[in-house]
């Protein structure tokens, strides 16, 4: 469903955002936390004030998964498939939260490249993150 | 009755005051339309919707995306009363233009999307908060009237 043309930007993209994973993962929490209150119930055993350490290491994390998952688009469901079983088995997050995060990747993305982020770059972001989250819900039930 | 801290208030009468319609008004829609798709079921009549090129030179689009945040504007000026404010526009789009009202969400979000891009860092967490808060008070508004 995602064109040549669009894969390539994504990977584009997420190259560019690999140095920042902190800065830019942390950032799309702390606008969830704090535009989604309700989102935090999950993250209860974490310090979420903005920029602690463990707010930048998981927005490491998230970042990084992305650019994995990117540049592996072809094959997203066996190159995510032990977060997904993360997501259903441990962590068991309700799925419509992924939504929000998205929305919170995409103000965040929107922010740092301006005019860069183009129609054509926000659809493609837009259904990268739909179909990455939709990958983490697969093993729910 | 929705309750706003003064300092939500004071995020987004900022936000409105340094906010271009005849721009950000069709970049918007355009936005919408293009990310996703099935919007454009509600815009038949306004003539090549064919592929994003199409839709980001096709004039009607802009025109309305401008008519759109005009509407927004009353809600900025009536905000202790914003479902009445939109009673009459709820109706319209519900039994006239039978518009699924998740599209409203839908083109709120591109609103956001086009307002971080424009603002930059200076549309904060807080500030997105408030403004976010905002337009899900107007996306509820406009559905209320649905039965």
């Amino acid at each position: 469903m995602l064109s040549k043309k669009e894969k390539e930007l994504l990977v584009i993209i997420w190259d560019k955002m690999l140095p920042i994973a902190d800065d830019i993962g942390s950032e799309a929490l702390l606008r969830m936390f704090t535009t989604f209150p309700k989102t935090k119930t999950y993250f209860a055993h974490l310090d979420i004030t903005p920029r602690s350490k463990q707010m930048l290491s998981h927005g490491k994390k998230i970042v990084h998964a992305l650019h994995e998952g990117a540049k592996n688009i072809n094959t997203l469901a066996t190159t995510l498939a032990p977060l997904s079983r993360f997501h259903a088995y441990q962590l068991r997050i309700d799925p419509s939260n992924f939504k929000l995060l998205s929305h919170c990747i995409l103000v965040t993305l929107a922010c740092r490249m301006k005019d860069d982020f183009t129609p054509i770059a926000h659809a493609a972001m837009d259904k990268f993150l739909s179909a990455f989250a939709a990958v983490l819900a697969e093993k729910y039930r | 009755m929705v309750e706003w801290t003064d300092a939500e208030r004071a995020a987004i009468q900022d936000i409105f005051s340094n906010l271009d319609y005849e721009d950000i008004g069709p970049k918007a829609l355009r936005r919408c339309l293009i990310v996703y798709p099935w919007c454009q079921r509600y815009f038949g009549g306004f003539g090549n919707l064919y592929n994003a090129d199409a839709i980001l030179s096709n004039p009607m689009v802009a025109a309305h995306g401008i008519v759109v945040l005009h509407g927004l504007d009353r809600a900025m000026k009536n905000m202790d009363n914003i479902k009445n404010t939109y009673a009459e526009l709820s109706v319209l789009h519900s039994e006239k233009l039978h518009v699924d009202p998740d599209n409203f969400r839908l083109l709120a979000d591109c609103l956001s999307v086009v307002i971080a891009g424009k603002m930059g860092t200076a549309f904060t967490p807080e500030i997105q908060a408030a403004w976010q808060k905002f337009l899900a008070v107007v996306v509820n508004a406009l559905g209320r009237q649905y039965h």
